[in-house]
């Protein structure tokens, strides 16, 4: 075994846990990767866009300089300014590594890797590989893993679901519990440090872009056992996903660049079909609020628009959705234009969006909240390490498109290295025979069998819709504090609810109602992190808004909110915010956005600023489209 | 399929029936018998199977009126791009997200929709199924670059754009088994299969993967290898991503034909 047998586990199996299992295998150290899908099945296949890195092969004088200015405003300057920095400086060589592994990104004719504008910047900065750069990245790094799972060094445990950390008597991590999704067996590994890399908790609000295995159930387990939680209640929606039975799917904004018409029945419940509607019986609410820029209105705020519409009962056929209609534009324009992007409309839905009007609704996309990291990824638990989106350090109070891939890498190649270091040094003492592995096992073990004996009259599916439904009408896009209340109490009834649930099957073997019902609890437990820092925080700023609140307050809110567990109530507090480097200003995009929109549609002029600033989401596809064509096989999901 | 610019207006399911049908094989784990059952579910516009397994899963009662345990099946990202909801759909090897309600019943005349896990791997419990033998392939055709490390050495080496689209093309593969459940050579794991030889194709073309392209004929090589392949061509036609499978076992044959003849030169 070499360098001393030091044992590293890895929660996760996306960007960033393959990115830091690399880098550990590297250096000749072992490591657990633990996983709840084969981890070539991440969620990070999802991405679609690219990444970002300054590598300045346009000659626009870009620079990583530029690349944190960018990132920090975009995020509306409540990310911690050092990390980024750190994350800017090495976005170009971890692009160069992806090439070196074979990532097959787009080139340019001289055989370079091509790169593309996209949101909350002036620089060709996104490198992309077709349109699915997400899922190429992740094949990179799985890749390169399975050399190392190959030699020994890597021991994948795929199909596995971490339950809890294993503490000592001091509160340091010492490893794991996890379960065989198969045999519901419970494991306990024994770590030197371990890394959370889990991603994001999209499954809180019921449906959302998220794959489904993106419940933050292990991170939550983590935060009850005393990790800090940061920035919660920043979640990112996007104004046009495509709503499913299932989930949602992301409908590119260059739809409405293309001309794409935005509208609901005038008459409330109108069950005719859409083009037996006559115009003067269509309400194009964005047109009439927004006579200027229409449909173009920037991302925020058409988010909010179209959430509000669907809150006031005008949504399609009762529901929460919108059309978005392409049909009046020739069907050869939108081929030729949009191909791509359409035909996952059709593949999903099976209407032809050329000739029937789409229908779209926000959907939560992102966490920029997360496991509280110091500069080192470190957690506030000695040996636990986070990277990806389920920490916090990179993006504030909004994400930029083709940032979080970059983000998840980054993370990763901090966190592998520095986990390293500290195991290392830490002492195992007798932590490997004083029986605190079996302990904890026996105490999950003990709530699996409770969980099981259950038999109540609750349905945990259906708790999870309620949860969802609650999550999504009040703690996303607009945000009042007596609603944030009230779903904080029906949080508390949920969780009431939750003890009289039953598991509705009698066969465990490969059960997914257990890992479910666990699942449940975390989503719960982080639910009233999200929803409770939303309430505390009376401001706008990034992706949260407040009517009642409509601007930012640096003075009282430049600052990271902190949750920490308690039995009661999580326990927020709040700390300082770096900006040592980028000196806080307001964020207003509208100079820019009136130049680029210009560009596209002949000028329009300044849009009308409904009590808060420009987001930078607003731009993002549009300027990709400037002078980019998209071809067929491609689309842009940021 | 995708290059047709005349637009035909989708055919629509014009009378949909009150409820859907779904008769599921099941089985309760590993090596135990299989059986079926079926379930039904009120019709709703714009289903996948996906979403009609979800409701199933909320109350499971067959159409006998006998409660039973929930169906079990894989899923993860719903986007028909992380592979792992595949199973077998009114006899069609597919994935179960991308797998709308209205289309399956506007082909099949009826009001049932058929459902049975994939059959050439072991099957866990009802749609689920183990492929982990599809990674241990990817193993061993050292599916993969070799570096010197991941420290920063600059970027790689230069490539055409056309290039590039090519090797993507191949590098969509997502390991979702379809074209080895639809390839008539591959049972009992016998045969290392279209999927693997995508991939090792998909490094040989690179030019740093170039380098140890016999490692990855090697391993094709052997009694599971390449050779197994008897032109069928299924895979190609089941391959959601539409990879040029056919096109990798063409050249790669190809590779190990001259790479054969320049080793023995060599000796």
């Amino acid at each position: 075994m070499a360098s001393n047998g030091l044992k590293i586990a890895i929660v996760g199996g996306g960007l960033a846990g393959l990115a830091a299992a690399m880098k550990i295998a590297e250096q000749g150290h072992e490591v657990d990767l633990i996983s709840v899908v084969p981890v070539k099945r991440s969620h990070s296949v999802c991405a679609q866009g690219g990444i970002n890195g300054a590598v300045n092969t346009k000659g626009e004088g870009d620079s990583p300089a530029k690349h944190l200015d960018d990132t920090v405003y975009g995020g509306d300057f409540l990310a911690n300014q050092t990390p980024v920095k750190q994350m800017c400086d090495m976005a170009p060589q971890i692009i160069y590594l992806f090439d070196r592994m074979g990532v097959p990104f787009s080139r340019t004719q001289e055989g370079l890797i091509d790169f593309r504008r996209f949101g909350g910047t002036l620089h060709h900065r996104t490198a992309f590989a077709g349109a699915s750069t997400g899922q190429q990245l992740l094949y990179g790094l799985d890749e390169q893993v399975r050399k190392y799972e190959a030699a020994g060094t890597v021991h994948k445990y795929e199909g596995w679901e971490m339950l809890s950390l294993v503490l000592d008597d001091h509160q340091v991590c010492r490893g794991l519990i996890a379960m065989n999704l198969q045999t519901l067996e419970l494991k306990a590994f024994n770590a030197d440090a371990v890394i959370m890399a889990t991603g994001g908790p999209g499954l809180i609000f019921g449906k959302s872009t998220n794959s489904q295995t993106c419940t933050g159930s292990a991170v939550s387990a983590a935060y009850q056992q005393g990790a800090k939680y940061a920035n919660g209640e920043f979640i990112q929606v996007h104004p046009t996903s495509i709503p499913g039975e299932d989930k949602l799917r992301l409908m590119s904004e260059s739809a409405r660049g293309e001309g794409g018409r935005v509208w609901v029945p005038k008459n409330q419940g109108d069950k005719r079909n859409p083009k037996d509607i006559p115009a003067n019986e269509r309400w194009y609410f964005l047109e009439e609020k927004y006579p200027a820029y229409g449909n173009l209105v920037p991302r925020d705020i058409a988010t909010r628009e179209i959430f509000q519409v669907c809150l006031d009962g005008y949504g399609v056929n009762g529901e929460n959705q919108v059309y978005l209609d392409l049909t009046h534009v020739p069907a050869e324009t939108l081929t030729r234009k949009l191909g791509a992007i359409l035909e996952i409309y059709e593949m999903f839905v099976g209407d032809d969006p050329r000739y029937v009007p789409m229908r779209i609704f926000p959907g939560v996309h992102y966490s920029m909240g997360g496991l509280w990291v110091d500069f080192e990824q470190r957690t506030n638990i000695p040996g636990l390490f986070a990277a990806g989106e389920c920490d916090y350090s990179i993006h504030g109070a909004n994400r930029l498109g083709a940032n979080s891939l970059v983000s998840c890498v980054y993370g990763g190649f901090v966190a592998g290295p520095a986990a390293v270091e500290y195991a290392k040094n830490v002492e195992r003492k007798s932590t490997e025979t004083n029986g605190i592995h079996a302990a904890e096992l026996k105490r999950q073990q003990e709530i699996n069998d409770s969980i099981i004996k259950n038999e109540g009259s609750e349905n945990q599916y259906k708790l999870h819709d309620e949860l969802g439904k609650w999550m999504t009408d009040n703690v996303t896009v607009v945000r009042y504090n007596d609603k944030l209340k009230a779903t904080d109490e029906k949080i508390l009834e949920l969780q009431d609810r939750f003890k009289k649930i039953s598991v509705n099957d009698s066969n465990l073997w490969a059960t997914q109602a257990l890992p479910h019902a666990r699942q449940l609890w975390n989503m719960l437990e982080l639910a009233r992190v999200i929803t409770l820092g939303a309430l505390n925080r009376d401001e706008s700023r990034g992706a949260h808004y407040k009517p009642d609140f409509p601007d930012r307050n640096d003075e009282q809110f430049m600052k990271t909110t902190i949750a920490e567990w308690s039995a009661e109530s999580p326990i927020i507090s709040y700390e300082a915010v770096d900006v040592s480097l980028v000196e806080p200003r307001k964020r207003d995009y509208s100079k820019g956005k009136a130049k680029a929109a210009g560009t596209e549609k002949g000028g329009a002029p300044q849009v009308p600023q409904p009590g808060s600033e420009l987001k930078p989401e607003g731009r993002e596809e549009m300027l990709v489209r400037e002078g980019e064509k998209i071809t067929k096989g491609e689309s842009i999901k940021e | 399929m995708n290059e047709a610019n005349v637009h035909q207006e989708k055919k629509r399911l014009d009378n949909p029936p009150a409820s859907i049908q779904f008769k599921i094989q099941r089985r309760e784990k590993l090596g135990a018998s299989e059986y079926w059952e079926t379930f039904e579910i009120p019709y709703r516009r714009n289903l996948n199977v996906i979403s009609a397994l979800m409701e199933i899963r909320k109350n499971p009662v067959t159409v006998e009126g006998k409660q039973t345990t929930p169906p079990v099946w894989d899923m993860s990202c719903l986007e028909q791009v992380c592979g792992i909801c595949t199973m077998v759909i009114n006899g069609r090897v597919r994935q179960s997200c991308s797998a709308l309600v209205d289309d399956l019943l506007v082909v099949s005349g009826g009001n049932t929709i058929t459902l049975q896990p994939m059959s050439k791997f072991p099957n866990v419990r009802d749609l689920k199924v183990d492929r982990s033998r599809m990674f241990e392939h990817l193993k061993q055709v050292h599916a993969w670059v070799e570096l010197d490390g991941s420290h920063d050495l600059g970027p790689g080496p230069t490539l055409s754009n056309e290039k590039a689209q090519e090797r993507y093309a191949y590098s969509r593969c997502m390991t979702c088994g379809c074209c080895l459940e639809a390839c008539p050579q591959y049972h009992d794991d016998n045969y290392i299969g279209p999927q693997a030889i995508g991939q090792a194709r998909l490094f040989n073309m690179h030019p740093t993967g170039k380098i140890t392209m016999e490692d990855r004929l090697d391993g094709l090589m052997g009694e599971d290898g390449i050779t197994n392949c008897g032109n069928a061509q299924n895979c190609v036609q089941v391959c959601p991503m539409s990879i040029p499978l056919t096109r990798a076992i063409y050249e790669t044959n190809r590779d190990i034909t001259v790479n054969a003849l320049f080793g023995w030169l060599k000796k």
